[in-house]
């Protein structure tokens, strides 16, 4: 069944009364020309219809809650419910993001220490937690590493290298930052071709923004290698921290030899994905970097924290949000921090890499083809259905949709871009066994309906509240707000 | 083992079924130099009872004043309905809607959200979020610059307009070759009509008008709107949601004489009073509106209505094509997560105020201020800044230094003042910013005029 949007449910003169002022507007003090003529097209209902409505409608989604959502380079874990009731403690939820610091010490204290462990775990020089989201923390990552080499006077380096296999972010930050981005090919194993990248760095190399374990699910084992091929044609070298949950508290970036590093904290530190966002992209640097970190950063003097802003770093990249960032959200990766503690820290990555690593062996023995069938996987691994689309025309889109009729979200589909018909699968280590083995049966179960019958498996999903949509038709006859009939 | 559900059996048999010995063999692949020992600063771990009890002591140490504070973050009530929802987790832990099928929830949400944004900026076309407000300035720059490829690339920003949204501007366009011009204020607080004249047409790409400004203060945005309009260049509006509940909408002003229709090009403002709490300045969200002609140039995700293959009703996201996850480099922006949690929020906060909840909040807090305002400048020696008529703000002068007077209000009288000008705007003298919300009551008010009158008394 279907819920109407929330304007049909509206009636003129209807309204919540109890949350709203009891007054009714006096707008005498407004000039009348910047009056407002008419009321917007604002929906009219009551405080019950308004909350059957959005719950009703918060049943026609997946979520973590209620489903396993295998998603390659998103790290869907379990968001521990601490972390929510903690961060939205009254006194937190009140502090205005310019009170003094004497109404601030406490906040501050968590801000600070989280800087301190993200220090440790990425193995960086300094942190500074402002970045909004993901590509917020690689669009601060490139600044940094424009700003160092104009502070040297280095005005003639260009260009960022992107290996092929890159989340879209990546070379659409280096365009934002004035940057041409440059593609390095992957070879045969998932590694990045080091004779391309030799050819490929010079002058003009500003630095490389690479992914390790790499979107294709491998650790790059050449790392120092690349780092010093980099390094010595006087580029940087970027970490995107997407994959960060496959190697938290084993291997640390600043030990590969990263000299800046952005964290998906809404991934690697199970904060809310809400649907899209909030997200959180804390950076680290390395030395070098520490004077062009983004403001505002948390400092201690003595017993007292405070922000370090332009009067300290007068060399930084600037602010990128109107104050700190996503407060709240750095609030709940700082308490999921602290109940992993350090040995928790290091389980995730082995968990998250055993999981991955049983489903791997799992669907290998059922038959399916690994895109990296020689390597070890790390987070997550890649299943190619080349092979079923040749012979049964089974795409990775038919298994993505058929999946949700057996309760499981659909893994990352067609993304890395260069291996076709692809799965990207990462179970995370909150996932047990038996969900595990529930997903192989699935997808076996699926390879087999489409061998009876694939227009059926074609057909799918039918459970959900609704089939496939005209996604052409969207964009084609656009219908983007709701407008009432005339 | 915090947050990791398998017993010792699970992973004898997980192992064996990998056929790996140990943990260890699990990271083979990784070159054993690299791996790094025991983290040292990371410190052990905490039961989620012995958390509790660390957040609880540092939220207590924060504990909140009587706060008069504004400037871009507003107190308001938020209906309990709206965070009771919003943290459920079919919205709280879901993904990004890219499986439609599976999130019809969340992207119906979004079409209603893009329809109250664009009822009420007045305009075409609605992004699902920006990150906040300040950055969603800086996207619609960028979309302005795209949409006028004349290669002027200079944008003219009034002075008038958040401090804090000039640096993230500057610091978010600043690779892109794009001049930055600055328009002084008037007498009266409001950006300068006569330098803005003075500007040869052709010269700049856009005009930033905020509304209400940063002092609180009405612009005059249909003189201002018309004079770029005529010089070629494009509007935007940066506007606060609530205030136009009862301020004529952007996509309304200026009078059209210039043949492109009444009306600005862009609108973005932060959301921020549409239900999210103060937090510490975020998470917020940032709201981007635009006409229809633009809809190509916009950044961010789209939720559009569709049909799926019985025909029936459904939602799903469009113009991907625009995005970086198709378009890589050339993308409109690199932003890919943004607010969705607070979008829901903002939705669920909207359709419990209406149109009429939300000019009532409006028309409590313009006029809670202006009676603030009247009482304060009852104290000898304090005095009203600007003249002209304003919304939630008003900028207030002290016979004294500000700093000094904020931190006695505060540790004295448990009263957050306001926001000191006089880094930003030294010409103003012993400005403060004051705001007044719905949330605050008379007593309130008088609180805060007692609390002044004793901490100026007692430097005077």
């Amino acid at each position: 069944m279907s819920e109407p949007l929330i304007f049909e449910r509206s009636s003129p003169g209807r309204a919540a009364h109890a949350q709203r002022p009891a007054a009714a507007p006096q707008l005498s003090a407004i000039p009348e020309s910047l009056r407002r003529k008419a009321a917007p097209a604002m929906p009219e209902v009551s405080e019950l219809q308004a909350v059957r409505h959005y719950t009703r409608l918060s049943k026609r989604n997946f979520s973590i809650d209620t489903h396993f959502y295998p998603l390659g380079s998103c790290t869907m874990k379990y968001n521990p419910r601490a972390c929510n009731t903690l961060a939205m403690l009254p006194e937190f939820l009140q502090r205005h993001p310019l009170a003094p610091m004497s109404h601030s010490q406490g906040f501050l204290a968590c801000m600070y220490d989280l800087q301190e462990i993200l220090k440790d775990v990425t193995g960086m020089a300094g942190v500074s937690l402002t970045p909004m989201a993901g590509a917020q923390g690689e669009f601060a990552g490139v600044a940094m590493i424009r700003a160092y080499h104009r502070a040297r006077g280095d005005s003639a380096r260009t260009e960022i290298l992107v290996p092929d296999a890159a989340h879209g972010t990546n070379p659409a930050t280096a365009t934002m930052m004035g940057y041409t981005a440059r593609e390095i090919p992957t070879d045969a194993e998932g590694d990045v071709d080091i004779e391309a990248l030799r050819a490929a760095v010079g002058p003009q190399t500003a630095g490389i923004m690479l992914t390790n374990p790499s979107t294709l699910g491998v650790f790059e084992r050449r790392i120092k290698q690349i780092a010093g091929i980099v390094h010595d044609a006087g580029g940087l070298l970027y970490y995107d921290g997407a994959n960060l949950n496959a190697i938290l508290g084993q291997v640390r970036p600043g030990d590969m030899g990263f000299d800046v590093i952005h964290m998906n904290l809404h991934k690697t530190f199970s904060t809310p994905h809400g649907g899209g966002g909030p997200g959180a992209g804390a950076v680290g640097v390395s030395q070098r970097l520490l004077p062009f970190m983004p403001i505002p950063i948390v400092g201690k003097d003595g017993d007292h924290f405070r922000w370090l802003d332009e009067a300290d770093l007068p060399q930084s990249i600037g602010r990128l949000s109107t104050f700190m960032g996503n407060a709240g959200v750095l609030l709940r990766a700082y308490v999921y921090a602290r109940m992993l503690g350090r040995d928790g820290m290091r389980r995730v990555a082995e968990y998250a890499t055993l999981n991955a690593n049983y489903l791997q062996a799992r669907l290998r023995a059922q038959g399916f083809d690994l895109a990296f069938p020689g390597r070890r996987a790390s987070h997550e691994f890649i299943v190619t259905l080349k092979r079923q689309k040749q012979q049964l025309d089974l795409t990775a889109t038919d298994i993505a949709k058929r999946l949700l009729d057996y309760g499981f979200h659909a893994p990352t589909v067609y993304f890395p871009l260069l291996v076709p018909e692809c799965l990207l699968i990462e179970p995370t280590e909150t996932e047990d066994k038996a969900t595990l083995d529930l997903f192989v049966d699935a997808l076996v179960a699926i390879w087999a309906e489409a061998k009876r019958d694939i227009a059926y498996v074609k057909g799918a999903p039918y459970t959900m509240p609704v089939r496939r949509l005209d996604d052409v038709r969207a964009a084609r006859q656009l219908d983007i707000r709701y407008q009432p009939a005339r | 083992m915090p947050f990791i559900p398998h017993t010792e059996t699970d992973v004898a048999q997980m192992l064996s079924t990998i056929g790996a010995s140990s943990f260890d063999a699990l990271f083979d692949e990784i070159p054993p130099e690299l791996r790094c020992g025991e983290l040292k600063h990371v410190p052990p771990r905490l039961t989620e009872m012995e958390v509790a009890r660390l957040m609880h002591g540092r939220a207590h140490q924060d504990r909140h004043g009587l706060s008069f504070i504004g400037a871009g973050a507003y107190e308001h009530h938020i209906p309990a309905a709206v965070w009771e929802i919003t943290t459920r987790g079919e919205y709280y832990s879901a993904y990004t809607p890219y499986q439609a099928e599976a999130s019809q929830g969340t992207l119906q949400l979004l079409y209603e959200y893009q329809s109250m944004m664009t009822a009420l900026t007045g305009m075409d076309v609605s992004n699902a979020s920006m990150y906040d407000g300040a950055s969603a300035l800086a996207e619609a720059v960028l979309m302005a610059e795209r949409a006028h490829a004349d290669g002027k690339r200079r944008v003219v920003v009034p002075r008038t307009l958040h401090p804090l949204y000039r640096k993230v501007l500057f610091a978010l366009i600043d690779a892109q070759n794009i001049e930055i011009v600055e328009l002084p204020a008037d007498a009266d607080g409001r950006t300068d009509i006569a330098a803005l004249s003075a500007l040869d047409a052709g010269s700049f790409t856009c005009l930033v008008i905020p509304q209400p400004n940063f002092f609180g203060v009405f612009e005059d945005v249909d003189t201002l709107t018309d004079l770029a309009r005529s010089k070629g260049a494009m509007v935007i509006a940066v506007v606060n949601p609530v205030s136009l509940a009862v301020l004529r909408p952007p996509g309304e002003w200026g009078s059209g004489t210039s043949g492109d229709g009444i009306g600005v090009d862009i609108v973005c403002g932060d959301g921020q009073p549409l239900g999210a709490p103060l937090s510490s300045g975020g998470p917020y969200f940032g709201f981007l509106t635009a006409r229809q002609a633009f809809v190509r140039q916009m950044p961010g995700r789209i939720v559009g209505r569709t049909v799926d293959l019985d025909g029936k009703p459904g939602f799903t996201l469009t113009l991907q094509a625009r995005e970086q996850h198709i378009r890589r480099s050339k993308a409109t922006s690199n932003i890919c997560t943004n607010q969705g949690l607070l979008v829901t929020a903002a939705t669920i906060h909207m359709s419990l105020l209406g149109a009429e909840g939300l000019a009532r909040v409006a028309s409590a807090s313009l006029n809670g201020t202006a009676e603030l305002t009247a009482m304060l400048c009852e104290i000898p020696g304090v005095e009203r800044v600007f003249a002209s008529p304003g919304f939630h703000e008003a900028v207030i002068r002290l016979p004294q230094p500000v700093a000094p007077v904020l931190a006695a209000l505060a540790s004295a009288h448990g009263v957050l003042g306001g926001f000191d000008l006089s880094a930003d705007y030294p010409e103003l003298g012993h400005a403060l910013l004051i705001c007044v919300t719905e949330t605050k009551t008379p007593a309130d008010l008088r609180h805060y005029r007692d609390a002044l009158a004793t901490v100026l008394a007692a430097a005077a």
